[in-house]
């Protein structure tokens, strides 16, 4: 039986790496006493499988994590959140957990996009929402960028598949900076939010970053891995909806 | 109470590894400060990730945060980076679970585990906004402590710390906190008075109580300034570990650290004797903890972290009663049908014997990929020396039985630079290495055989305290003798440490108070991080010992003699230091010592003293155990052939 896994990564626990979160899924998994499956052969490692490495320091609303479980006796999948939120350290929550199907598309091969928060910082919320607006009338934005030791050109206009300042332009301001919600591809390689402020051009940083939905093609439709409708779920929620742990 | 977190939090993506400072470990506590609780920030002065699994810092966090009259937060030293965007932005030294800066704490008390992060003990006082001196605090600074078994030569930082305490720390920090806490109700007017009262606990030693005099270089003594403080300071010694069983809630970190798994101490304290070793020294007595409780707090400890792999630790694993029935009990497949995967048990400390191979094979069932033993020196005269009685035959029984079993490759620990060494003492490493090897080919082709060699440092309340270390270039000389004589060697490789740091390591470990100034100038002129290769430099210690008039030689180089005052004779691990001597001259004439847990007492003092005896399980020694058991190793008596005989079955 494999199980399909939502959850966040919010507040402090931002700052550990994505190998870190697998450790802390390892433990979490054995804490919970869930019996996952073990790869055979000389050093075992328990069958998990996550989505596309979220960069470390960045938030995420929508985070996932398939696991092999042995045998055929049944887990109560519904209960799993509340099972499971007691072993995670504060900041990751298990938002939901479903049952997948065998043969399903991996995460990494079936992800297509994903929607990020990016607050902004290094110049005015005016001078941000200009550069916007010239990316979008942009037919191409080629960015080059040093690759084990090379120089790399890449044009990375079809990549950056939606991009708006958030709310009205001059109310868009944080404490964090101004904020901007992009969705952004991941094939065949993901586009970080830094290459984008890099695209963007003017010097601009980026400060604190959420990764609020990763996106799938479902017979041509757009659609989560697991939709999810909680309440700090949504590209559109204003500034500070969601509840931060730091 | 404040917290910088709102300054950090946007320093945090700019640096390495940002998760050391977040606290928010499984097993941390958030206490509460307030007035009339003591307020204690434990540090260990190097990266988090060396830091983090220290079980003695583990301990003390957990037994103050216990007690109602007490609160304990943790600390590490910054990485370079982010004290680099600290200091500009006028940011103190903080603890990870509030970002409290350390100033506010009422005591800053330090492990001392290498005397390599002495440097940064003082940048992590000077990063608390303290003086890093202790005649320049006023009675608003907080009290600097330090402990750990460095603490047992207290004088290299007699200037910085305000109180030392010597040995077991889980009785004596409850002491230190209602002195403290006297002090704070009366106000915390004085600093000296609290330091003085701080100086009659027992164990506790104050520097700034003792007068230290000389004659020329020579040291005449360090007496007390005044009647009411001990002349001697005497270690303090818990009679009973299973009265203490701690960590109960381990911290689990959430990012990577060393020893990433679950730890419990079996037992503290060795009286194998080892001449080199000052942990075995200066924690005697053995002092058990029951195997019934050991496995408590593995079944315990492996539910409440979620970590598979557990970690029995003393100064030699292998001689703990009842070890197999343990290790069985915690590697047997579990019953429960919703554990997940297998347990592995790792022994850090291995004994080089068949029995432990029987062990060893036992807990690592499924990745036998190394395995490491420390036979020490080379030849058998040498470890006579260094009372490391391990019979060639030992080693190549032990080294036979492990490739026969299916490991592949083997690291061999060894010291060169020990008294009395020759030039043939030191290719004989080479020679066990080739030996070694040659008996893993006749098991696989890809045998591999790494020796580890290490420039040994004396240390204090050894019998090696009196002789005069190696030089660099002797070291280095060697190391290319062992290099040479390796080269051409099929299996066999050869790694080292810095010999260099090794004479940093000399200054620091038998320096007395005068080398203070050394530590001070090293420290200033940017030398952190000392324990790392890429901020190691020894030209900052040459340099800062010119500075000040003091002699490498004399310090370092130079054998001492039996009338000499040593700096820490004012300091008491409990052993007389006329046994000392004789296993100094015992040495010398390569005499080697049984273990005196199953042999009549030489007595070193140490149980006498305490009016504690070994407190061991077994009245018989381990099956297979070496010096002193008078067992035949290579087959290791009754228990492991049975162990044999069971994995033989399971295999076939």
């Amino acid at each position: 039986m494999r199980i399909r896994i939502r959850f966040s990564k919010l507040g402090k626990i931002r700052f550990t790496s994505h190998r870190d979160v697998a450790r802390i899924w390892e433990r979490a998994l054995r804490k919970a006493s869930l019996p996952v499956a073990y790869t055979e052969g000389f050093s075992p490692r328990p069958k998990l499988s996550f989505g596309l490495a979220l960069s470390t320091g960045h938030e995420s609303l929508g985070e996932y994590l398939d696991v092999d479980l042995r045998g055929d006796r049944g887990v109560d999948v519904e209960e799993l959140p509340t099972r499971l939120d007691p072993a995670l350290p504060l900041g990751i929550d298990v938002q939901a957990a479903v049952p997948i199907a065998p043969g399903t598309p991996s995460l990494q091969q079936a992800v297509v996009s994903c929607t990020w928060r990016i607050e902004v910082t290094g110049q005015s919320p005016a001078e941000i929402g200009d550069a916007v607006r010239r990316a979008i009338a942009a037919d191409r934005l080629v960015v080059t960028r040093a690759r084990k030791g090379n120089e790399v050109t890449d044009d990375l206009r079809p990549l950056i598949l939606s991009l708006a300042l958030t709310g009205a332009t001059n109310n868009a301001v944080t404490e964090d900076g101004t904020e901007l919600v992009a969705e952004l591809g991941t094939q065949p390689r993901g586009l970080r939010p830094s290459e984008l402020l890099l695209a963007l051009g003017g010097g601009l940083e980026e400060a604190r970053v959420c990764r609020i939905h990763q996106w799938l093609l479902l017979d041509g439709a757009r659609q989560e891995p697991i939709p999810w409708d909680g309440e700090l779920c949504g590209a559109t929620s204003a500034p500070y909806a969601i509840t931060r742990t730091s | 109470m404040s917290s910088i977190w709102p300054q950090l939090e946007p320093l945090l993506p700019r640096v390495q590894k940002p998760a050391r400072y977040i606290g928010c470990e499984d097993g941390a506590v958030v206490p509460e400060h307030a007035p009339h609780i003591t307020s204690w920030l434990l540090v260990y002065p190097d990266a988090y990730e060396i830091g983090l699994p220290n079980q003695g810092l583990q301990i003390l966090y957990e037994i103050l945060n216990d007690s109602p009259m007490a609160a304990a937060e943790r600390s590490y030293a910054p990485w370079t980076d982010l004290e680099a965007l600290l200091r500009p932005r006028g940011l103190p030294l903080f603890s990870v679970e509030s970002h409290r800066p350390a100033g506010e704490f009422d005591i800053i008390a330090f492990n001392l585990s290498a005397e390599l992060v002495y440097t940064n003990v003082l940048n992590c006082i000077d990063l608390a906004g303290v003086p890093v001196r202790s005649a320049h605090r006023s009675p608003e600074h907080p009290l600097v402590g330090a402990g750990g078994h460095c603490a047992f030569n207290p004088e290299p930082l007699a200037d910085f710390v305000d109180f030392f305490v010597i040995g077991d720390g889980e009785e004596v920090v409850s002491e230190i906190t209602a002195v403290v806490a006297a002090w704070k109700r009366g106000g915390r007017a004085d600093r000296d008075a609290v330091l003085r009262d701080l100086a009659t606990v027992d164990g506790v030693y104050v520097p700034s109580m003792y007068e230290v005099h000389y004659d020329g270089p020579d040291l005449v003594g360090v007496t007390p300034r005044y009647p009411d403080v001990l002349t001697r300071v005497e270690k303090r010694t818990i009679a009973d570990l299973a009265a203490w069983p701690y960590p109960r809630r381990q911290l689990v970190p959430l990012t990577e650290v060393v020893h990433d798994r679950l730890n419990v101490e079996v037992f503290r304290g060795c009286t194998r004797g080892c001449r080199f070793c000052q942990a075995g020294m200066i924690t005697r007595p053995v002092r058990e903890r029951p195997a019934d409780q050991v496995r408590t707090m593995i079944t315990d400890g492996l539910r409440r972290t979620g970590y598979d792999e557990v970690a029995l630790t003393s100064l030699s694993t292998a001689d703990f009663s009842g070890i197999e029935e343990v290790v069985a009990d915690t590697v047997a497949p579990s019953d429960d049908p919703t554990a997940c995967g297998n347990v592995s048990v790792s022994l850090p400390s291995l004994r080089v014997d068949a029995f432990t191979v029987g062990i060893a094979a036992q807990i690592q069932r499924a990745r036998r990929t190394g395995l490491t033993f420390a036979p020490e020196a080379g030849t058998w005269r040498m470890r006579q020396v260094v009372n490391k009685l391990i019979t060639e035959e030992d080693l190549y029984s032990a080294v036979d039985a492990a490739f026969s079993q299916g490991w592949r490759r083997m690291k061999l620990y060894f010291l060169t630079g020990l008294p009395t060494e020759t030039d043939e003492d030191t290719l004989g490493i080479a020679e066990l290495a080739r030996n070694c090897a040659a008996i893993g080919r006749e098991h696989t082709k890809g045998a591999s055989i790494t020796a580890s060699v290490g420039g040994f440092v004396p240390k204090p309340f050894t019998p090696f305290q009196w002789f005069g270390q190696n030089t660099v270039e002797e070291l280095g000389r060697k190391f290319g003798l062992l290099r040479d004589a390796v080269r051409r060697e099929r299996g066999v490789q050869l790694k080292w440490h810095d010999p260099k740091a090794t004479l940093a390591e000399g200054i620091a470990s038998r320096g007395d108070r005068r080398i203070g100034a050394v530590i001070e100038s090293v420290w200033r002129r940017g030398g952190v991080f000392q324990e790392w290769s890429e901020f190691f430099d020894l030209s900052l210690w040459r340099d800062a010992m010119e500075e000040h008039g003091l002699s490498i030689d004399w310090y370092v180089y130079r054998h001492r003699l039996d009338t000499e005052v040593l700096p820490w004779d004012h300091i008491s691990a409990g052993l007389h230091k006329d046994f000392l001597w004789q296993d100094w001259r015992d040495a010398l004439d390569h005499l080697g010592l049984e273990d005196c847990r199953w042999t009549p007492c030489y007595d070193c003092g140490a149980c006498t003293g305490y009016g504690i005896e070994h407190i061991v399980a077994s009245a018989v020694p381990p099956a297979g155990g070496s010096q002193g058991t008078g067992q035949n190793l290579a087959v290791g008596g009754e228990v492991p052939v049975q162990l044999t005989r069971k994995l033989a079955g399971a295999r076939s």
